[in-house]
């Protein structure tokens, strides 16, 4: 396994509230989910990856670099889909936002256009390429925001909330697009489905993770914690 | 709105083909010569040279009067009132002008893609780099700017949504408030999205 994602006594404080309060875990798996309330520190733990968040104390290592320090360095090796596609969005057209991402590798034009051709094929998008972006379904968006990200090659894929404003079928198909996925994937979710074949999960509560192992074992301790 | 949003229409004609950045001057040099015909006449020949551009590029009867129309009720009113201190021919003269030149930039907005147009703005901002401006920034911010109108746009019909369910239909603060702070959320979450894609450093 060669990415991994180490967190280290990390605590993260915002103002008075600490929103983590010591966690350690060494994630070397393919898939690993994130479960927990509202509030629970999730959405900051995966943040913490790639440098969006900073631990108050502690540290945060990905691909053998801390994030304080080579957070931009990181970020391009670290792939994050948001909950919100709308936000990733920057461009008016599909291609031209995926397109975008590419813009400061000084590809040649047409090895860009060879590029977002093969990664919108791959994830269904390849008849709306010249599609006005925002015209797009609440689940395309979020594929394309996904495509903006794969066309990077990230060794890394962070999702927060990948399904929230998903449909049950465009739901499924980011599962099983997961399955598919060759990078390592933390994923952040209130979606227990999706966690189901997954390799590791973790529970957090109030900033501390209170179980930790296979889905079936932690899922099972956070229903009982929620119940 | 379409022409702000970047409603471009993908066609295999000439004026697709046509660099960006000549399409620019070009749109430069035929307002400033729609500023300088005074004949109607000449205005005339004008309409028929920008109807038979729009034949031109393909992009169809509906895509052009999209570009024409958000500007119908201010060309009325620019007409009725020019009529009223200048004059018929004045009248025509001028809401020709106003109308063909939207046409123009709308036609370029047709057959342009927007990273066509930002590349090309780009290079055009190029000399900024000797005031310690970085041109890629610039570019941006116009891109996001174009990008930020459906946005909003969409988040002021759901505040107006929200507003007619709870029955504050015709509170300007109910409006504004959730419209600004939605705004400002939405620029924070296209921050972090900006710098997660690697385009902060």
């Amino acid at each position: 396994m060669a990415a991994a994602i180490d967190f280290a006594e990390v605590r993260v404080r915002f103002g008075e509230r600490e929103v983590l309060r010591g966690v350690t875990a060494a994630l070397t798996e393919r898939r690993v989910g994130v479960v927990g309330a509202n509030g629970s520190g999730k959405s900051t733990l995966a943040r913490l990856v790639n440098g969006l968040a900073v631990p108050t104390s502690g540290s945060v290592t990905v691909l053998g670099l801390d994030t304080r320090r080579h957070a931009a360095k990181i970020r391009r090796g670290v792939g994050f889909l948001f909950t919100d596609p709308d936000a990733q969005i920057v461009m008016p057209t599909v291609a031209e936002d995926v397109a975008f991402s590419l813009r400061r590798k000084g590809l040649a034009a047409a090895e860009t256009d060879r590029r977002v051709h093969e990664v919108l094929e791959r994830y269904g998008l390849a008849g709306h390429a010249d599609h006005p972006a925002h015209h797009l379904s609440g689940g395309q968006k979020q594929l394309l925001a996904l495509c903006s990200i794969m066309v990077l090659e990230p060794e890394i894929l962070v999702m927060d909330e990948p399904t929230t404003l998903l449909d049950l079928r465009h739901s499924r198909q980011v599962a099983a697009l997961l399955r598919d996925l060759p990078q390592q994937v933390l994923v952040v979710t209130h979606d227990l489905p999706l966690l189901e074949d997954f390799d590791r999960v973790l529970v957090l509560d109030e900033g501390r993770v209170v179980a930790d192992g296979t889905p079936r074992e932690a899922i099972g301790h956070y229903r009982k914690l929620m119940a | 709105m379409n022409g702000l949003t970047g409603a471009y229409v993908p066609r295999a004609s000439p004026l697709h083909r046509l660099p960006a950045g000549a399409k620019l001057a070009g749109l430069a040099v035929a307002c400033t010569v729609l500023v300088l015909l005074t004949s109607l006449l000449a205005l005339g020949v004008a309409t028929l040279v920008v109807v038979a551009l729009y034949a031109l590029s393909r992009v169809g009867a509906a895509a052009a009067w999209a570009q024409v129309r958000p500007v119908r009720w201010f060309a009325v009113a620019l007409f009725a009132f020019q009529l009223l201190f200048a004059g018929p021919e004045t009248a025509a003269a001028t809401v020709l002008r106003v109308v063909l030149a939207v046409a123009l930039a709308g036609l370029v907005t047709l057959t342009t893609r927007m990273s066509a147009m930002l590349a090309a703005l780009e290079r055009c901002l190029s000399p900024v780099r000797f005031v310690g401006l970085d041109p890629f920034r610039l570019s941006l911010l116009l891109s996001l700017t174009v990008r930020s109108v459906p946005v909003i746009a969409a988040l002021a019909v759901r505040v107006r949504e929200a507003q007619r369910a709870r029955g504050v239909e015709r509170s300007l603060r109910a409006f504004a408030v959730p419209l600004v702070v939605g705004s400002l959320r939405h620029a924070d979450a296209l921050g972090e999205a900006l710098s997660a894609r690697g385009l902060d450093d």
